[in-house]
């Protein structure tokens, strides 16, 4: 017999969990007590705030593929969580979220830091679950564990009664079996394979979304087997965008909001629309119904809720993309869609010269996002993670960063958290230790984690940071200067010294105002072991650009404030 | 699009807390509920939930769907009054001296098929099962009267006219493996 705490930590060892990030309290105090035994099974990494924990598994999680894990005391260290589970909630990311929680004979008296934790996340996560007794470690584990990582991923929460954690118990790892009341991977039907392939074959102008279930399927080979064959030109949500490389032929960059003027502009001229494992988010499609009204949809996806949600999909093939893709491919013609690809080039020429060329190749004033986005890009080899906070920052690294590897953007996209990146990159450190983590960040993101400097000072995590620091609260400002007359409403900020802050947790740091220092600093940067906050004094009043205004159609793009 | 009353059939698991979930969808859609009815259903473990809503169709879908989705729900449908075989049960707490006093009571409750369960000298208890309408029919006739103590009313219960069993198959198919 041992105590649930041990049982937990078998539990996790089972699963293969190599690192938990958490942070300690009362409720939770037998598990990392049990920890203590651990240390050299999984690491053990102290955040500094409990939303860190959150946002430090999902960055873990979307780097490696792999659930992440972070560990909580009951009452304030849980609900600290809970912006990280609404996170991984809307973004599909599998993390398992265990919280103390008081003993089951406390349940419902409002005793010492006990909040309903199974009510609070229950319409947040995917799966939630209250651990009442020791017996029930295995098989809870079991399942959150699958329920996480599985199908369409997403939060799970174990809310782990402290009478649980130290009463005993004979620990055998479980494992989860079918489901009646969960299924990972809904059938495919093999007439909706056929029917998209017909579809695809007759198509004269193609357009294939790419989101992020390409990335969570591990499908991108199967994307691009299946591009090449049809000759399909491919728009990347902003979760999707190292689904295809750069440069690849038939990559024509973002949609959205901020996207990329080409695939906008096409979805509204394409005959067929083909969207992988995505969504068909509000800041994809602009206005609804004047969103590729002309065009057939083709949704391949694992979630049947998500078919027909916001864009009715004349076939829906449900199913792994990994898998359906390959059928796909296997069933389609091979084509080619010459005339149609070209066509995007007067858009993309329209968008180099009246943007792009301005965001990245500036020749002078104040630096810009763009720049330094493209610039630590390129000097990663275009092979480092994207990490990203939100905002102007946000947009603009995603932009202009470019991308050669699979999983290589860690962004909050769906919830769109300020505070996010940081921690996040921290994560993406540990679930990738062989890859270049840059997280770019804004003056007013970085100070909503900027505790987690602690995190980073004590494990050493080789986080290059790169701080846009506009002064501002950027992306408001951006709205109030376009919609809101100019009035700019707490968008200003008084900004500490970073350098400062940087030395005091004794993180290496270089501050750049001149454009002529970016070069030399970036490759400091780069070629310092471990972490480094780099700084960059941007432009105050830079807008990102091209822009759907709110409530748009997809198709018509700002591409300057005077469009407004 | 044009509303409609629709009763959704949802079995899952018997598990604490899985009615909140199923309840938070139709919150985050705005639709009222317009009766609720949970119980056992033929099959061992599994629960069974009968919920009526006004809505489209295509939203029903969605929540069908968006209920279905959720861990531990089995199967969720929903269906049109002319799909389902359905009956709702109406207590009537009715006051004696007035049932006396008024030949046309107990006339009016013979004439809708209902029943006294119990009469004493103070009150007599009415039962009356049927469709809503009726219910609504019956109650508006007694309470012209001035007669009715206390009303309450249950959720529909319903049952499939399709002559397959779709949660029995998916059930049996899942155990074969
Ligand atoms: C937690 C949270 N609070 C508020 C917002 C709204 N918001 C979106 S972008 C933004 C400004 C971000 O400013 P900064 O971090 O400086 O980035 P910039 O846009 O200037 O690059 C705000 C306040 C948010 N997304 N998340
Ligand atoms: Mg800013």
């Amino acid at each position: 017999m041992i105590t649930g705490s041990e049982a937990l930590m078998q539990a996790l060892i089972h699963e293969g969990v190599d690192t938990v990030f958490g942070y300690p309290g009362g409720s939770i105090m037998p598990v990392f007590d049990a920890m203590y035994d651990h240390q050299n099974d999984f690491k053990q990494v102290l955040v500094r705030h409990e939303q860190g924990a959150a946002h430090a598994a999902q960055g873990y999680a979307r780097a490696s593929g792999k659930v992440g894990v972070c560990l909580v005391t009951s009452g304030p260290g849980a609900t600290n969580t809970i912006t990280g589970v609404a996170d991984a909630m809307l973004d599909s990311t599998p993390i398992v979220v265990i919280a103390g929680q008081v003993a089951a004979n406390f349940l419902g008296t409002d005793a010492f830091q006990e909040v309903d934790l199974v009510g609070i996340t229950q319409p947040i996560s995917k799966w939630s679950y209250q651990v009442r007794r020791p017996e029930d470690i295995a098989w809870a584990v079991a399942r959150a564990f699958h329920i996480a990582g599985s199908g369409r991923p997403g939060p799970v929460v174990l809310d782990f009664a402290k009478n649980a954690q130290v009463g005993m118990v004979d620990f055998k790892p479980a494992t989860i079996d079918v489901e009646r009341g969960y299924i990972a991977i809904p059938e495919t039907d093999p007439k909706s394979v056929e029917e998209a392939a017909a579809l695809i074959n007759a198509a004269e102008r193609p357009l294939l979304l790419a989101g992020q279930g390409i990335e969570l399927s591990n499908a991108t080979e199967e994307l691009r087997a299946f591009v090449e064959k049809a000759d399909i030109p491919v728009g990347c949500t902003l979760l999707g965008l190292s689904t295809l490389p750069h440069g690849h032929r038939l990559r024509k960059g973002m949609l959205g909001m901020h996207g990329n003027l080409g695939p906008n502009v096409k979805t509204n001229e394409c005959d067929l629309l083909i969207a992988v494992g995505m969504r068909f988010d509000d800041r994809v499609t602009g206005r609804l119904d004047a969103y590729a009204k002309q065009a057939k949809v083709i949704h391949l996806d694992i979630d049947p809720a998500e078919i027909n949600k916001n864009v009715y999909a004349d076939v829906a093939v449900l199913g792994d993309c990994k898998d359906t893709l390959a059928r796909l491919t296997a069933a389609i013609d091979e084509a080619q869609h010459t005339e149609w690809i070209e066509s995007f080039a007067p858009y993309e020429e329209k968008e180099w010269n009246e943007v792009i060329r301005h965001a990245i190749y500036p020749e002078e004033g104040p630096l810009r996002m763009g720049e330094v986005a493209r610039a630590v890009s390129e000097a990663s080899g275009n092979k480092a993670i994207l990490v990203t906070d939100v905002g102007q920052n946000q947009m603009m690294s995603a932009r202009y960063f470019q991308y050669t590897q699979k999983r290589s953007i860690i962004t909050s996209g769906g919830l769109g958290t300020m505070g996010f990146g940081l921690p996040a990159a921290v994560g993406a450190t540990f679930g990738a230790p062989d890859r270049t983590v840059c997280v770019f960040m804004g003056d007013g993101g970085i100070q909503m984690s900027i505790q987690e400097f602690g995190t980073i000072m004590e494990t050493g995590a080789p986080v290059k940071m790169i701080l846009l620091n506009n002064n501002y609260l950027g992306n408001v400002r951006q709205w109030q200067e376009l919609f809101f007359g100019k009035r700019y409403s707490c968008t200003p900020m008084l900004n500490p010294d970073y350098m400062k802050i940087a030395e005091a947790y004794g993180i290496p740091s270089q501050l750049v105002v001149e454009r002529d220092q970016l070069a030399s600093a970036i490759d400091t940067m780069l070629a310092t072991d471990g972490p480094f906050l780099l700084e960059v004094a941007i432009m105050e009043n830079e807008n990102v650009m091209p822009m759907t205004p709110p409530g748009g159609a997809v198709n018509v793009m700002m591409m300057n404030a005077m469009d407004c | 699009m044009e509303k409609k009353l629709y009763t959704l059939i949802v079995h899952s698991e018997n598990i604490a807390g899985l009615l909140n979930q199923i309840t938070a969808v139709f919150t985050r859609r705005q639709l009222n509920i317009e009766s609720l009815n949970a119980s056992a259903s033929s099959i061992k473990g599994i629960h069974r939930y009968t919920i009526t809503t006004w809505s489209d169709e295509d939203t029903i879908i969605k929540v069908t769907k968006q209920i279905e989705k959720k861990i531990d729900v089995v199967q969720a449908h929903y269906f049109l009054d002319d799909e389902i075989f359905m009956q709702e049960v109406a207590l009537f707490k009715i006051s004696t001296p007035k049932l006396l006093e008024n030949p046309l009571i107990s006339k009016t409750i013979r004439r809708y098929g209902a029943r006294i369960m119990e009469a004493n000298a103070v009150y007599a208890v009415v039962e009356k099962s049927g469709v809503t309408d009726e219910i609504i029919a019956l109650r508006t006739e007694l309470d012209a009267f001035d007669c009715v103590l206390q009303y309450v009313s249950s959720g529909r219960i319903a049952v499939t006219r399709d002559t397959a069993e779709h949660v029995n198959e998916y059930l049996e198919k899942i155990n074969k493996g």
